[in-house]
């Protein structure tokens, strides 16, 4: 069996590259995607751990689906929001919507 | 009812009528007067139930007087009681008081012009100035009503409750009363015509003077009451209470406790009874209405001081040097305002003067020892002063239907050269002050004055006060003498002025009055002749004598009788009449007036002397002293330098603490950390949103190294 370490590494990776891309694309569409990316990083860490704990609790498998729902959600919402920004300012990069400053 | 309860209700009657009238029937003048007079009628029928029918009858009154005391001020352990004493010495002057005062009563209703019309100018304040009616086609002037008209009889009831109260009270705390209770009405009274400037300079006069007398006649019940822990007549006038008043020593003038007391009380009826060196209020007292001067400052309240001194004669003899002090100041008053009363030309100023000069005579009476004999006095002087003031009051009356006759108001109606001749006009007011004034001049054996002055000269003769007895002949000579000169220049004679010619006899609510006083001015003396007076001594018994005597623990021996004082008695009333009518018979206007000396004009510069020594000196003391040094400048110097202190230091804490440190340091100075703070973190706000995040997680980078750390060290 594979040892919980490969996972959480894989785990970590995967978040890594979600947190690079939201820090590092300009497009607001893929901050969602890396956004995306972390939380299924996420939902893999819960998976692994209740696989490697006690498997009749059943908690990690229920938060990993509240995680789901949780994340299609935000993207219906964060995607009409771009559209939304986008139909009013004619872009999606996101250092050009900065209104929210001093 | 018993005699007790009777005594307590004489005095109620005048009281309960000053508060009907003050507080119900003050618009209704009929309805006034009917009250006043009713209670004074009450109060005078209740006295002579009294003195015939409980007083005559009671076998020995002087040791077993009628009295009946309550308690009445709680101090401490023991009481200070209200009570009512009839003893032979305030039964005859209650029966005294009380005719006087109801003959006042309804002489007041003719006086202030009862039945007349309202007056055409008149108003409150003023005396009234007439009235114009037309009768038979044609218009004529005449007097009109007082427009204060029940403001009067309040105020003489209440006047005469003060008096009645004086005169039953036990001791002489309700005594005091009493006599404040008069004072008040004085007071009033003399400024009944407020108004006019001069009566209520008067008022303000007479009462300011008396309050002197008052304050140490206060100190004195004081130092009685400290002394013998009473002030009860007869708790007080007991043999042992005496002794130790007598013995005990005091630090002034090295007079005993008794002495002073004595004193002390005497200079209050100095004040009320207008005795030299406080004699100047009752001259100018005479700006009130007539009868005001006839009641208070002829027939009641100077005589009030008289009473209270004759009251405490027992405690007064015990002490010669007091004796002394008494006797000289009545006897000096008695020359010195007669002298004064020569020169006067005001009718009513004359028998002002007149009243010191007699109560003089009573205080020297006194202190020569005669008790009797200064009674006897008072009580006659009450009746025949109070018939002259009347019958003045008719006079001015009469002369002021002249003035309005001839509309002349320059004519002062109560100026006796104005006079003359009155007599036929005038002949009931006439017969009625001759014999006033003969009773006051002492004519021989017919009039009361004359009975009641020898007994003083005899007295003062037969105990060998020599000096006193002369200068009251003087006195005597001098009332005999000023007493003709105004019953020549009033009455005989042909009239001088116009108005004299016009003047009319007065109403019958005034003359009435004067009849009656008139009667007793003449047959109050028979009830004192001396026994051993040649020819009538011993057809009437000495009744007066025994009855007052009585009052005394002792009674006092009568004098034996001797031709000197009876001569010059007879002979300085006589001889001061002829003189007063042989002066001035012929006399027409002022100039031929050969007594018209500036210094006795001027009552001897008296009220000129006070006002530089104590007017002046109390004026320049309140304005200059009190309201310039020490309250402007003492007082309202030292609230400035408060406020000035207060400020300075104010203003220091605020420049040096509160703007700097408080305003500035703490302040303004939180407020630019604040602001620099937030300029120095604005730009991390970019509104970039991965900026946001970036700091973020290094935020949370630290913060997991620092807990990571932490973890390590534990």
């Amino acid at each position: 069996m594979i040892p919980l370490s490969w996972y959480l590494i894989l785990s970590a990776a995967l978040f890594s590259v979600g947190l690079f891309g939201v820090l590092a694309r300009k497009n607001a569409i893929a901050i969602l995607l890396g956004v995306e990316l972390m939380l299924n990083a996420v939902n893999i860490n819960l998976v692994a751990f209740w696989r490697y704990g006690d498997v009749s609790l059943m908690a990690g498998q229920v938060f990993a689906i509240i995680v789901f729902a949780v994340a299609a959600a935000e993207v219906a919402v964060g995607l009409a929001l771009v559209i939304s920004v986008y139909r009013r300012r004619n872009t999606v990069i996101a250092d050009e919507i900065d209104l929210l400053k001093w | 009812m018993t005699t007790e309860t009777l005594i307590w209700l004489i005095p109620l009657p005048p009281i309960l009528a000053f508060f009907l009238i003050v507080l119900f029937t003050n618009k209704n003048k009929a309805f006034s007067h009917t009250v006043a007079i009713g209670a004074a009628l009450l109060s005078f029928l209740g006295s002579m139930y009294l003195f015939f029918w409980r007083i005559l009858p009671a076998p020995e009154l002087g040791k077993e007087p009628f009295a009946s005391a309550i308690n009445w001020i709680p101090t401490g352990d023991t009481w200070l009681k209200i009570g009512v004493l009839v003893d032979p010495l305030s039964a005859v002057v209650l029966f005294f008081v009380a005719i006087t005062v109801l003959m006042i009563f309804i002489y007041s209703v003719g006086y202030h012009n009862y039945g007349q019309p309202a007056g055409d100018h008149d108003h409150a304040g003023l005396p009234p100035h007439g009235a114009t009616v037309e009768e038979n086609g044609h218009k004529h002037v005449v007097l009109s009503i007082e427009p204060m008209y029940s403001r009067f009889f309040a105020f003489i009831s209440l006047f005469a409750f003060g008096m009645l109260t004086l005169v039953l009270s036990d001791n002489l705390l309700t005594l005091f009363v009493g006599w404040e209770i008069m004072g008040l009405c004085s007071y009033l009274l003399i400024g009944f015509w407020y108004a006019k400037p001069s009566a209520r300079d008067a008022a303000v006069k007479a009462f300011m003077t008396t309050r002197i007398g008052d304050v140490f006649m206060l100190l004195g019940i004081a130092f009685l009451y400290s002394a013998t822990g009473t002030l009860s007549y007869r708790e007080i006038f007991t043999a042992n209470t005496l002794h130790v008043l007598a013995t005990v020593p005091t630090p002034v003038f090295g007079l005993s406790a008794a002495g002073l007391i004595g004193l002390l009380l005497f200079i209050g009826t100095v004040g009320k009874s207008a005795q030299w060196p406080l004699h100047v209020w009752l001259p100018d007292a005479m700006e009130g209405p007539t009868p005001v001067s006839a009641m208070i400052h002829a027939a009641t309240m100077v005589s009030a001081g008289v009473y209270m001194v004759i009251r405490i004669f027992p405690l007064l003899s015990l002490d010669p040097h007091t004796m002394v002090v008494v006797a000289f100041i009545g006897s000096f008053t008695a020359l010195f305002a007669a002298t004064i009363a020569v020169a006067q030309n005001d009718i009513k100023r004359v028998l002002a003067y007149s009243t010191i000069s007699q109560l003089g005579f009573m205080i020297a009476a006194l202190g020569t020892g005669a008790y009797v004999a200064a009674v006897f006095h008072l009580v006659t002087h009450a009746f025949f002063k109070a018939l002259l003031f009347l019958g003045s009051g008719s006079v001015i009356h009469g002369m002021e239907q002249g003035v309005l006759h001839t509309g002349n108001h320059e004519v002062d109606a109560q100026d006796m050269f104005n006079m003359g001749g009155l007599s036929k006009k005038m002949p009931i007011t006439f017969w009625t002050f001759l014999i006033g004034g003969f009773a006051l001049s002492g004519f021989p054996v017919l009039t009361a004055g004359f009975w009641s002055k020898d007994e003083i000269f005899a007295e003062a003769f037969g105990t060998g006060h020599l000096a006193v007895f002369i200068t009251l002949a003087f006195a005597a000579f001098l009332t005999a003498f000023y007493t003709m000169r105004q019953i020549t220049l009033t009455f005989l004679g042909e009239p001088r002025t116009k108005e004299a010619e016009h003047a009319q006899e007065t109403p019958w609510t005034m003359t009435l009055p004067l009849v009656v006083l008139a009667i007793f001015a003449v047959g109050y003396g028979w009830v004192g002749i001396p026994e051993h007076f040649p020819g009538l001594g011993g057809l009437i018994p000495n009744w007066f004598h025994e009855f007052v005597g009585s009052t005394l623990a002792v009674m006092p021996e009568a004098v034996p009788f001797s031709f000197v004082p009876l001569a010059t008695s007879l002979f300085v009333a006589l001889g001061g009449l002829f003189f007063g009518w042989l002066a001035y018979r012929n006399v027409q206007n002022t100039a031929q007036d050969k007594l018209q000396i500036p210094v006795l004009k001027n009552k001897w510069y008296f009220d000129e002397l006070y006002e530089v020594v104590f007017i002046k000196p109390a004026i320049w003391f309140s304005e200059v002293f009190v309201s310039l040094w020490m309250d402007k400048g003492a007082i309202d110097g030292f609230l400035h330098l408060f406020g000035k202190v207060a400020i300075s230091t104010g203003s220091a804490i605020r420049n040096y603490f509160d703007v700097p440190v408080i305003n500035q340091f703490f302040g303004d100075g939180s407020a630019h950390v604040t602001q620099w703070v937030a300029k120095s973190l604005r730009p991390i706000q970019s509104g970039r949103i991965q900026q946001y995040m970036l700091v973020s997680l290094v935020v949370i980078l630290a913060l997991a190294g620092l807990l990571f750390y932490l973890l390590r060290l534990a």
